[in-house]
């Protein structure tokens, strides 16, 4: 256990400042077209402009962002350093430089893409995409399958030296703004369910797609049905062998950021909850004077703390190349439920002006809490519901037996 | 920057797991907690001869002049197998003459690292006072004065390290054993494994070991720390016997472990339980290093792992179904040293309260 920060470390400090103070000045931050921090952390906005892109070429090309991806691609090619991500990770944040684009593009098809696509399909897709020139969408659930992924319906058939696709997504999010699809079809309807599917990537200009926007609870429309009528897809646009698409889509993100990321969220939250607290006055005293707001407070604290501490040690053990186990498969249903938890608090310290939508002047911190609760059942259910985390804890943590699952 | 356990460390974990595995199972848990002391000095001695009572002493007084992580890992391994003993109350007073006067220091660690001395700490009064500034007990002229309600193992201990107010503020003093104006009372209570005494003190003679609050805080605060590290390393038994339990159990023709809501259940408390480890591997590792986050991180700590592993118990008894509420299953070991460690040193909200006056808020 070492947590100071060497000569070497307080070097690289120096350096990256250096750089941004160069490549990143107080009017570029302004210029900012701000995106809430809530939103990016979500994927659905962040700054792709010129002068972002620019700057993320700059900060590639010196190793300071992604890390894990090979120089020829676009990337950094640095090898896992949790201190350097955690040091990167605040220096941006403090200048508010653009950070690595979070969104499915980058965080899913990429390493995808690295781990199974040809060099051609490297070339064509993977810097684009880290610059957000070439923006995607997930396009994996149906309407008949969910948790149940590998019962999806959607079908590709050859004809040619095209795959034709037919069927339908639901809850794709972004699909409206992304120029590609990357998607899991059906492309051997007579093998058993996961032996079946193929990954393919869709242009979404391609005719025959009809995408149709869903509105969500917080009445925000990210989210679509994607109709797929006869959609042609060439046949260099599959990743991964045929029928290998299940195995192809479980590659998974082991980039130094996918660790950080969750606690920061709920450490943000926390921080804007104690900030509520100290500015908010209830029944004429302030809501921290409370003592059981107090209280509340420093429960979860422990439990963001935990988050926090948890992240470094699964930094550790993958710069050690080691298997954290529990403490890895545990992050996504820790960090949502403490969410939930650090939102509730929030409300009962807004009082009765809880009842005021986001937005709304009147509410305290215009309701801003109150929008991240329900963000929160999208970080919850996207990716694998808590049951399906539960299970996966259950299964493949503590070796109790699988449900038994057609 | 690491945030992981070194390989002396893993080696430590593994020896004393191996050692307690052995030398410590329940069997031996009831054995020893059912005597009159519910102290074996055979027991204690092997776990000296592993170094445990010694890992915080300094080199040249024949101790390993480790950090407080590593004497930590010991309460984790000490909590996981339900060990009885002194170790708590020992490891207080040592770290209380660390910092002392350079004769206590001489005159008692060594022997503790040895083993041969067994000590013990004063601090709580009247019901949840742990404050060093609002101490009672007297220490005027030479002797000692006042009653600690709550002192760990005196009736073993060679010495009691006593927290008290002298005329020049809060310190700490020692009492031998069999010294004048000592009255000791074993109590009654709910974890076997680790005894408590009312002790009085009226005109006993003491030698001083420490001054100012901050020696008090310290030795508070590790404390609280090595809760922690025992409450997290009993959660995980308990969670890790519940586990077995639910694959061999069978009932409705199938092993309990496969039915969703047993499994659901367990993996909700691998969920809390298993990023706290980090918070007290950080708070244990503050302690020493990094001293500004120290107390708060020993109060949040505590508060936090002493709740889940009442959390942790109370489903793992549940799960158990009705053996699990016999006194011959063992899980009630636990279950009592999980009371045990919620209430020592002050309940939960008292240690989140003053986190939230640590912060400023
Ligand atoms: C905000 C948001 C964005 C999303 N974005 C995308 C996207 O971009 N692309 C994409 O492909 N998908 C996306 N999704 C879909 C998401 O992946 C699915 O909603 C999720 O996998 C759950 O599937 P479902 O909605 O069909 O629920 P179901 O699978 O029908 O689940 C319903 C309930 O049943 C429970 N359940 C199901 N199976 C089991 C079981 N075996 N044991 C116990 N309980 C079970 C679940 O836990 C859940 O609570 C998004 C979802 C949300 C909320």
């Amino acid at each position: 256990m070492n947590l100071k920060y060497s000569e070497e470390y307080q070097h690289f400090r120096d350096e990256v400042r250096a750089f941004l103070q160069e490549n990143w000045t107080a009017a570029d931050a302004a210029s900012n077209p701000v995106a809430s921090e809530m939103a990016q952390s979500l994927g659905s906005i962040a700054r792709t402009d010129e002068r972002a892109t620019e700057f993320r070429k700059k900060a590639a090309a010196r190793g300071y962002m992604y890390r894990h991806v090979p120089r020829r691609y676009g990337g950094g090619e640095q090898p896992p350093d949790p201190l350097k991500a955690t040091i990167l990770q605040e220096e941006f944040r403090r200048v508010k430089a653009p950070p690595e684009l979070a969104s499915q593009g980058p965080s899913m098809l990429v390493p995808t893409l690295l781990a199974h696509g040809t060099d051609e399909q490297k070339k064509q897709f993977v810097e684009p995409t880290l610059l957000g020139h070439i923006r995607w969408c997930q396009g994996y659930s149906e309407p008949g399958a969910g948790s149940d992924l590998a019962s999806l319906r959607t079908s590709a058939v050859l004809e040619g030296d095209e795959w034709v696709v037919n069927g339908q997504k639901i809850w794709t999010s972004n699909a409206r703004e992304a120029d590609w699809m990357f998607a899991l079809v059906r492309t051997e309807p007579e093998a058993p369910k996961h032996e079946g599917i193929s990954y393919l990537l869709i242009d979404m200009k391609t005719p025959g797609i009809d995408v149709r926007p869903l509105r969500q609870m917080d009445g925000d429309a990210h989210f679509n049905e994607v109709f797929l009528d006869n959609v042609r897809v060439p046949r260099g646009q599959m990743v991964g062998p045929r029928g290998e698409g299940w195995r192809v889509s479980r590659s998974t993100l082991k980039a130094e950021r996918a660790l950080i990321g969750n606690a920061s969220m709920a450490r943000r939250a926390f921080d804007g909850t104690v900030l509520l607290a100290q500015q908010t006055k209830v029944r004429g005293k302030r809501a921290i004077e409370d003592s059981k707001t107090r209280e509340q407070l420093a429960e979860l604290e422990a439990r963001v703390l935990a988050a926090e501490y948890n992240g470094f040690r699964l930094l550790t053990a993958s710069a050690r190349g080691e298997d954290p186990g529990l403490a890895g498969l545990v992050t996504k249903l820790h960090t949502s439920t403490l969410a939930y938890d650090v939102s509730r608090l929030a409300m009962d310290i807004s009082s009765d002006h809880a009842l005021l939508a986001p937005g709304e002047k009147h509410a305290p911190f215009s309701g801003f809490l109150v929008q991240s609760y329900m963000m929160y059942f999208a970080l919850a259910i996207g990716g694998g519901a808590p049951n399906i985390q539960r299970n996966v804890i259950g299964e493949r943590g503590l070796g109790l037996p699988r449900d038994t699952r057609r | 920057m690491d945030f992981g356990l070194s390989e002396e460390q893993t080696l430590l974990q593994t020896t004393l797991r191996r050692y307690l595995e052995a030398e410590c199972r329940p069997t031996r848990v009831r054995e020893v907690m059912e005597s009159e002391t519910a102290h074996d000095s055979g027991l204690w001695r092997g776990l000296a001869g592993l170094g445990v009572t010694g890992l915080m002493v300094p080199t040249e007084l024949g101790g390993s002049g480790l950090e407080l992580l590593d004497l930590a890992l010991a309460a984790d391994e000490l909590g996981r197998s339900s060990t009885p003993g002194p170790f708590l109350g020992n490891a207080m007073a040592t770290i209380a003459l660390l910092e002392g006067e350079a004769s206590a220091r001489e005159r008692w660690l060594p022997a503790v690292a040895t083993g041969e001395a067994v000590l013990s700490f004063a601090l709580g009064e009247g019901i949840g006072e742990w404050d060093a500034e609002r101490l009672e007990t007297r220490f005027q002229g030479g002797k000692l004065d006042g009653t600690k309600p709550l002192v760990p193992f005196a009736e073993v201990a060679d010495a009691i390290l006593v927290a008290a107010r002298g005329p020049e503020g809060p310190g700490i003093w020692a009492v031998d054993r069999g010294a004048p104006g000592v009255t000791s009372t074993p109590l009654t209570g709910n974890d076997l494994t680790r005894r408590v005494s009312h002790v009085r003190f009226e005109g006993t003679p003491a030698s001083p070991v420490a001054s100012g609050r901050a020696a008090i805080d310290r030795v508070r605060d590790a404390g609280l720390v090595l809760l922690a590290a025992d409450a997290s390393g009993g959660a995980h038994r308990c969670l890790e016997m519940t586990v077995q339990y639910a694959l061999t159990r069978e009932q409705f023709g199938q092993v309990i472990g496969a039915f969703q809501g047993v499994k659901h259940q367990l993996a909700n408390i691998a969920t809390d339980l298993e990023p706290a480890v980090s918070l007290w591997w950080y708070a244990a590792h503050a302690y020493d290093h990094i001293r500004e986050k120290s107390e708060r991180h020993a109060a949040l700590a505590k508060a936090h792992l002493t709740d889940l592993y009442d959390t942790t118990v109370r489903y793992a008894i549940e799960l158990h179904g009705g053996i699990g509420f016999t006194w011959e299953y063992d899980l009630h070991l636990w279950f009592r040293r999980a009371l045990f460690d919620r209430a020592f040193l002050g309940e939960a909200s008292y240690h989140r309260q003053r986190a939230a006056d640590l912060a400023g808020w």
